[in-house]
């Protein structure tokens, strides 16, 4: 029989953190954006059909960096979640903190439990009525969350893109403005100075869905046409 | 097929809220929770409970219609005057309900939450046809509780986006679905409806026309069905009326519907004819 090699925990963990942490390290970043009119989200993305961004519930939306098929398992299993919860209890007891706190223990569980973590890190972003009222968490492919004002930036490149969106940020920005904003931000470490709109992927929570569109979803995905203008606008 | 993780995940991978539920949280669907017999078997009293009555739906250029009158009944007693029978089903499509009402409502709330699961899920609208077939599984579900007395019968109608027509479907309780042309109507007054809609419809009727048709075919049911509650100008109450159209689905104000529901009152009261 093999004698099996003693690991300490500790060396066990950091080796995990340290391959999650590369492969995140990788994609292209996200940008999670709270301004006067709502929450944005922003990603670079060249694919049309596969979602860095996506809707949870009336006024969840989720973004995601790292490996696919493990942000998109997730993303289906938070809906799963929402859903299920709005159903049976009401729609308004489906909160960003409660699914945030299953997120964390499901990263959580992965981390310590499963042969290899998840590589990916996660945005939980819901809206309120005004721009306090706003929650903004961040989850790390350990479990661990954080609560975050103002802005979330994840991925590759992340310390960069959050200085220039850090300089830029401020509350009256509209949803043209903090688009900008974040395109300014992940094109910071690129030769190019714009991305075109079909290399991102823009969506927006909008604070005043009920009234402008008679929606209490929240959730709107910008076409291709819709970004090419906001990014155009002069402020 | 051989057990691998690969198959596994594929045979969960579901896109439908209610499988979902059915694998999961099986007591949370409207029904799976089968009454005693001693309650609904043989030689037993009927339950006693709310019915939704008659629900009218009719296509016009440009979209599809669905009314509903404000009355739940419980044997001869008034359960409700304020009671929704019609709902938006998602953004291109609505659902009116007859039958027993809690369950009914309860199916409602399934479907609604379907058609989003699905859109989220998946990133994509569900096809009309779609729609109408998960209706129509939902109904067959409530098969056993429509054994046993709590039958209820929707009738679908939306927008079919890349036909851009406006259809309408109607089931029976076994979940059969059936397109209907024109127009349809379900429920107690159903009878007394669908004669006023074959003498007031014609095609290609305009919206605001299509809305003065449905309110005088509900008038018409309300007058020879109990069970069917007319225009209340003393409380403010008219039906509940959407359009769908390729803007998606629309309720129409209270204020229209008084005004249209004023005119039929008049009309009928200058005419002064009995029936």
């Amino acid at each position: 029989m093999t004698q099996q090699f003693y690991v300490s925990p500790e060396q066990l963990m950091k080796d995990r953190a340290d391959f999650a942490r590369k492969g995140i390290a990788r994609g292209r970043s996200v940008v999670v954006i709270s301004c006067e009119e709502g929450i944005a989200l922003v990603a670079e993305n060249p694919s049309p059909s596969l979602h860095k961004i996506g809707e949870i519930y009336d006024k969840i939306a989720f973004a995601a960096v790292g490996k696919y098929n493990e942000f998109e398992s997730l993303r289906q299993a938070g809906v799963r979640y929402a859903d299920v919860r709005g159903y049976s209890y009401d729609r308004e007891d489906v909160t960003a903190r409660g699914l945030a706190s299953v997120y964390a223990q499901s990263l959580g569980a992965v981390f310590t439990a499963e042969q290899k973590p998840f590589e990916v890190e996660l945005a939980v972003a819901e809206v309120g009525g005004n721009q306090s009222d706003d929650h903004l968490y961040r989850l790390t492919f350990d479990g661990s969350i954080a609560d975050e004002k103002r802005f979330i930036v994840m991925g590759g490149q992340a310390d960069k893109v959050a200085e220039t969106v850090e300089g830029g940020w401020q509350q009256e920005l509209n949803f043209a403005g903090a688009i900008r904003l974040a395109m300014k931000g992940l094109v910071t470490d690129k030769e190019a100075g714009e991305l075109p709109a079909s290399a991102l992927e823009v969506a927006v929570l909008d604070r005043a869905s009920e009234s402008t569109r008679g929606s209490r979803r929240a959730f709107r995905r910008l076409g291709d046409d819709e970004i090419a203008a906001l990014l155009s606008k002069e402020n | 097929m051989q057990d691998t993780t690969a198959n596994q995940v594929a045979a969960n991978a579901t896109s439908s809220f209610t499988e979902h539920l059915q694998r999961n949280r099986p007591g949370l669907l409207p029904y799976n929770q089968p009454f005693p017999a001693a309650l609904t078997g043989a030689g037993s009293q009927p339950l006693q409970v709310p019915h939704a009555t008659t629900i009218v739906s009719l296509t016009y250029g440009g979209g599809v219609l669905m009314a509903g009158d404000r009355r739940a009944t419980m044997g001869n007693v008034i359960a409700s005057r304020h009671i929704e029978k019609v709902f938006p089903a998602d953004s291109y499509s609505v659902l009116g309900i007859a039958g027993t009402a809690g369950i009914a409502i309860d199916l409602t709330r399934l479907f609604q939450v379907e058609l989003e699961h699905y859109e989220k899920i998946e990133g994509t609208l569900l096809s009309l046809e779609g729609k109408a077939n998960r209706l129509g599984a939902m109904i067959r579900g409530n098969l056993p509780m429509a054994m046993q007395g709590l039958a209820v019968v929707p009738l679908f109608a939306g927008f079919d986006l890349p036909v851009g027509i406006g259809r309408l479907f109607s089931y029976d309780v076994t979940g059969g679905r059936y397109e209907e042309k024109e127009h349809h109507a379900v429920g107690s007054g159903s009878v007394f409806a669908r004669g006023a809609l074959k003498k007031l419809w014609r095609p290609g009727l305009t919206a605001e026309e299509a809305v003065a048709v449905a309110v005088e075919s509900l008038y018409d049911a309300a007058d020879d069905d109990s069970a069917t509650g007319g225009p209340d100008p003393v409380r403010q109450l008219w039906p509940v009326v959407y359009t769908v159209e390729r803007s998606g689905a629309r309720r129409i104000p209270d204020h229209d519907l008084a005004s249209v529901a004023g005119a039929i009152i008049e009309a009928r009261t200058t005419a002064r004819r009995e029936a």
